[in-house]
């Protein structure tokens, strides 16, 4: 028994010291307070073959969060941060509403097609500023995209003439509340973001450049490395992901307010980030954490009404909930815990000489 | 030996048998310092040699395994800086540390300011003026206590930081390397303060890597060497020479002595081959006067000098690491302009490893392997990514060869020895088939098997025809190496020669323009 007992501690330690123990402890956690609120809150079904459930729309509804979650870790990766997404998302959002409600068959899927790419051609546009500012011009990220969030909702303003943009397009409105093989496109899309931007980090050198330049960008300058390339494309990147988030939003809703679309999902993008384990400093990320850092960012967002906290109580709560994962994820907290076991031998200074 | 005629007064700072050990380094090995009052006492030796170690222990910063440090014969531990300052020692570092946007006075007197009634009441500006004005005077420096810091070039900023440190009643002053970034003149009003806080009484540490400065302004001298003293000496006896050749040192170690005469032979037949480098009057503003070097293909050039000389700077302009704004560089005949990047020069087969591996080397949360293979990884672009079976090829290939410990390329670079990062460093390099290998200091501060390691691989990679600059502060291991020697001093190339019957007392020669050998023989004599 005891032999059990300390194999089983062993493993449990194990498991704690993994970097996406807590965060997944959280998730877990809110998943079982929504199911005593809500016992049927696991319930799956299928109607007119599409899959509908609370779970389902966890994952639709944090699409957008998760889109702009992935641009952004690869943003911070460098050691740099893109606080534009927000206005970037609402631009894309302005483009393509406004050419499909001015193009002649405004219902047609083909002005559907146009209009997202037009939007998303913009965004790389956005997302070579944002880069250019910071690899060329050497400004600090965080003041660098400071300048589009504040300007691009101007731009947004201007491409939607001030006014609320209404759509009518089902194409464009399958991209939210589409079904593809009984799954919903935008998870799908998000999802496949998410696939995708792992192969591509993982299986060429992209991802090994990428924490190079954020590790120590002085070393990767006299290694040769082409650190201008690499952060414009990881801004390009971000300024992507942000406006198929904007498009997400938009076509959610069937219309576009400059003022109010994606405000405030930088500020979601960077705590799902930073939930994910990705240090705020550069160069180690974890897009899998990143991933677990949004769901447990829109499980989040669900379970406030669902057990019946006010809606004015919203952002605290959230705050508190982020504020318990971090801490529990800080290298001093988890010390703290692991000094109940085991002494920790502290580390010294390194040589000065 | 004469006896004591005027008895000297009882040191303020004894520090004896002091040991600081950091992991498995030994950064301090039993030294011992006595301060006295009224004497600009000078730290000297190379990087690495544990001044600021030194220093560090005394003002509280590390906490020391071994020893004794005793003020006025008291002994005594600081725990804290702070501790330090209330005792009286106080540092001011190469970075003027206060606040730019304030007044000078505000600066003297932060965290000390006058009230007005009373500890509550609003901050009295007139009296903090009147008194910053007043310590300023009584050191000769002429600065409006109401002007803004900021506004003051570096050296009177400097100033104003020991203006600040003796105004807390320090007897003890530290001045870490303050004369590296002043010109003549700011360091002529530099020595007149000190000299005046001399005839005051206070103990000055005087800490910098100018021979003429050090001789100018201290009585006495303690000269470390790889955390060890080597001599404390009065100024006034000593010459710089003899004061190099303690700081610099001999290499007791037996190393497997490399065939001088096959040297000679290389180097002949190198005369006649093509150069794979030239550059011509390559300079940059404050860092090197314009300088010719030519390199051949299969020659080690050595490049010997102190610190500060200049060294460092060389190789960074020939790798574009810092771009020159002078001179002509040509590689491999293809009549080029001077490199602006590292990137241009990696693609013209040239690679650098520079002196400051933690900084502008290592990667240390990625894993042996990829640190190995960034630099390949970076010339092929983020799109061509290295095959899998090429990639464990040359890892292990290059784990063999440079014999790197623990032979494990999947750990965090983190968790390796100086020296063994050393090796990977020099594999990521090998890797990318460098014609040109410039290497800066490759052997500091790493262990000896590793460093006879390195040394024998340098040797090798020119027999087989790579053109290699070796950069170090060890005179004996660049002599031990290099076919050819260049000289550099204060910034400048002063002289070439190849290394023929060349020994570390003729390199010593050529730098300090003294004849060596009459402090050997008075060596001898003592």
């Amino acid at each position: 028994m005891p032999e059990i007992l300390r194999s089983g501690r062993a493993i449990g330690a194990r498991m704690m010291a993994h970097r996406l123990f807590w965060p997944l402890a959280a998730l877990g956690a809110l998943l079982v307070v929504n199911l005593i609120a809500t016992p049927t809150f696991f319930n799956v079904r299928i109607q007119d073959g599409h899959l509908f459930g609370s779970l389902v729309d966890i994952v639709r509804n944090g699409a957008p969060v998760l889109l702009v979650a992935i641009g952004m870790t690869l943003v911070i990766a460098t050691r740099g941060i893109d606080l534009s997404v927000g206005a970037v998302a609402a631009i894309a959002g302005a483009v393509a509403c406004v050419y499909i409600v001015e193009s002649p068959a405004d219902g047609a899927a083909g002005a559907a097609v146009i209009a997202v790419s037009m939007a998303l051609a913009v965004c790389v546009a956005l997302g070579l500023w944002n880069g250019f500012l910071v690899a060329v011009v050497g400004i600090q990220p965080i003041i660098a995209t400071l300048v589009l969030m504040v300007a691009g909702r101007g731009i947004a303003m201007l491409v939607t003439g001030g006014q609320i943009t209404t759509v009518n397009n089902d194409a464009f409105a399958a991209l939210a509340s589409g079904h593809l093989l009984t799954l919903p496109v935008a998870a799908l899309i998000a999802l496949g973001v998410f696939a995708a931007t792992q192969i591509v980090v993982r299986r060429t050198a992209l991802g090994l450049l990428i924490e190079s330049v954020g590790i120590n960008p002085e070393a990767s300058r006299l290694a040769g490395v082409r650190s201008r390339t690499i952060i414009w494309t990881v801004y390009v990147f971000a300024a992507l992901c942000a406006g198929t988030a904007g498009l997400i939003i938009a076509a959610n809703t069937h219309s576009v307010n400059a003022n109010s679309l994606g405000l405030w999902i930088e500020l979601d993008a960077i705590l799902a980030v930073v939930i994910g384990g990705t240090s705020l400093a550069g160069g180690r990320f974890s897009l899998t954490g990143t991933l677990v850092g949004a769901m447990l960012i829109a499980t989040l967002t669900r379970t406030i009404p669902n057990i019946g906290i006010p809606a004015e109580a919203n952002y605290l709560f959230k705050a508190l909930v982020v504020v318990i994962v971090c801490l529990l994820q800080s290298p001093k907290a988890r010390a703290v815990l692991q000094r109940r076991r085991e002494p920790v031998p502290t580390s010294r200074g390194e040589v000065v000489a | 030996m004469s006896q004591a005629e005027v008895k000297p007064p009882p040191p303020v700072v004894e520090m004896h048998d002091v040991s600081i050990t950091f992991g498995a380094v030994r950064a301090l090995d039993g030294v011992s310092l006595r301060l006295l009052p009224g004497e600009v006492h000078a730290l000297m030796g190379e990087n690495g040699a544990g001044k600021s170690t030194l220093i560090k222990a005394l003002t509280g910063v590390y906490t020391i395994d071994a020893g004794r440090v005793r003020i006025d014969g008291v002994e005594t531990q600081f725990a804290t800086p702070a501790a330090a300052q209330r005792a009286g020692i106080s540092t001011v570092y190469q970075e003027v540390n206060l606040v730019p946007n304030l007044t000078v006075a505000e600066n003297m007197l932060l965290g000390r300011e006058r009230h007005r009634f009373g500890r509550l009441g609003p901050i009295d500006r007139r009296d903090m003026n009147r008194r910053a004005a007043a310590s300023l005077q009584s050191l000769g420096i002429d600065v409006d206590p109401g002007s803004e810091l900021g506004s003051h070039p570096i050296a009177v900023q400097q100033l104003v930081a020991i203006a600040r440190a003796v105004d807390t009643d320090a007897r003890v002053l530290i001045l870490d390397e303050p004369t590296s970034s002043l010109d003549a003149d700011e360091v002529a009003r530099l020595f007149d303060v000190m000299r005046r806080l001399r005839e005051q009484g206070t103990a000055i540490v005087f800490v910098s890597h100018f021979l003429d400065q050090v001789f100018e302004i201290a009585d006495r001298m303690t000269i470390l060497r790889n955390g060890r003293v080597v001599g404390e000496r009065l100024v006034a006896e000593t010459t710089q020479l003899e004061l190099v050749q303690l700081m610099i040192g001999r290499d007791l170690q037996v190393l497997e002595r490399l065939d001088q005469a096959a040297h000679e032979a290389t180097e002949e037949a190198a005369e006649q081959r093509l150069p794979v480098l030239s550059a011509l009057g390559l300079g940059r503003k404050g860092s090197l006067e314009a300088t010719d070097l030519t390199l051949y293909p299969g020659e080690v050039v050595g490049i010997a000098g102190l610190l500060g000389s200049g060294r460092t700077e060389l190789a960074r302009l020939l790798f574009g690491a810092d771009a020159p704004d002078t001179g002509e560089l040509t590689v491999k005949g293809s009549s080029g302009r001077r490199l602006r990047s590292p990137r241009h020069a990696i693609d013209r087969k040239l690679a650098f490893c520079s002196e400051d591996r933690k900084a502008e080397g290592v990667f240390e949360e990625l894993s042996v392997a990829d640190n190995m293979l960034l630099g390949l990884q970076a010339s092929r672009g983020w799109l061509r990514p290295i095959p899998t079976a090429t990639r464990s090829a040359l890892v292990k290939e290059f784990m063999a060869a440079l014999d790197v410990r623990p032979a494990d390329s999947s750990l965090p670079m983190r968790s390796l020895s100086g020296g063994n990062q050393q090796k990977v460093l020099l594999a990521r390099w090998l890797i990318t088939e460098p014609d040109v290998l410039l290497l800066d200091e490759p052997t500091r501060g790493i262990d000896i098997g590793a460093k006879t390691q390195i040394q024998q691989l340098v040797a090798d990679l020119a027999e087989k025809g790579m053109s290699v600059v070796f950069i170090s502060a060890e005179l004996e291991e660049v002599l031990r190496l290099s076919h050819r020697l260049v000289v550099l001093k204060d910034r400048r190339k002063i002289a070439e020669r190849p290394n023929r019957g060349i020994d570390i007392n003729d390199v010593l020669e050529i730098i300090t323009g003294e004849p060596g050998g009459v402090a050997e023989k008075e060596r001898a004599d003592a």
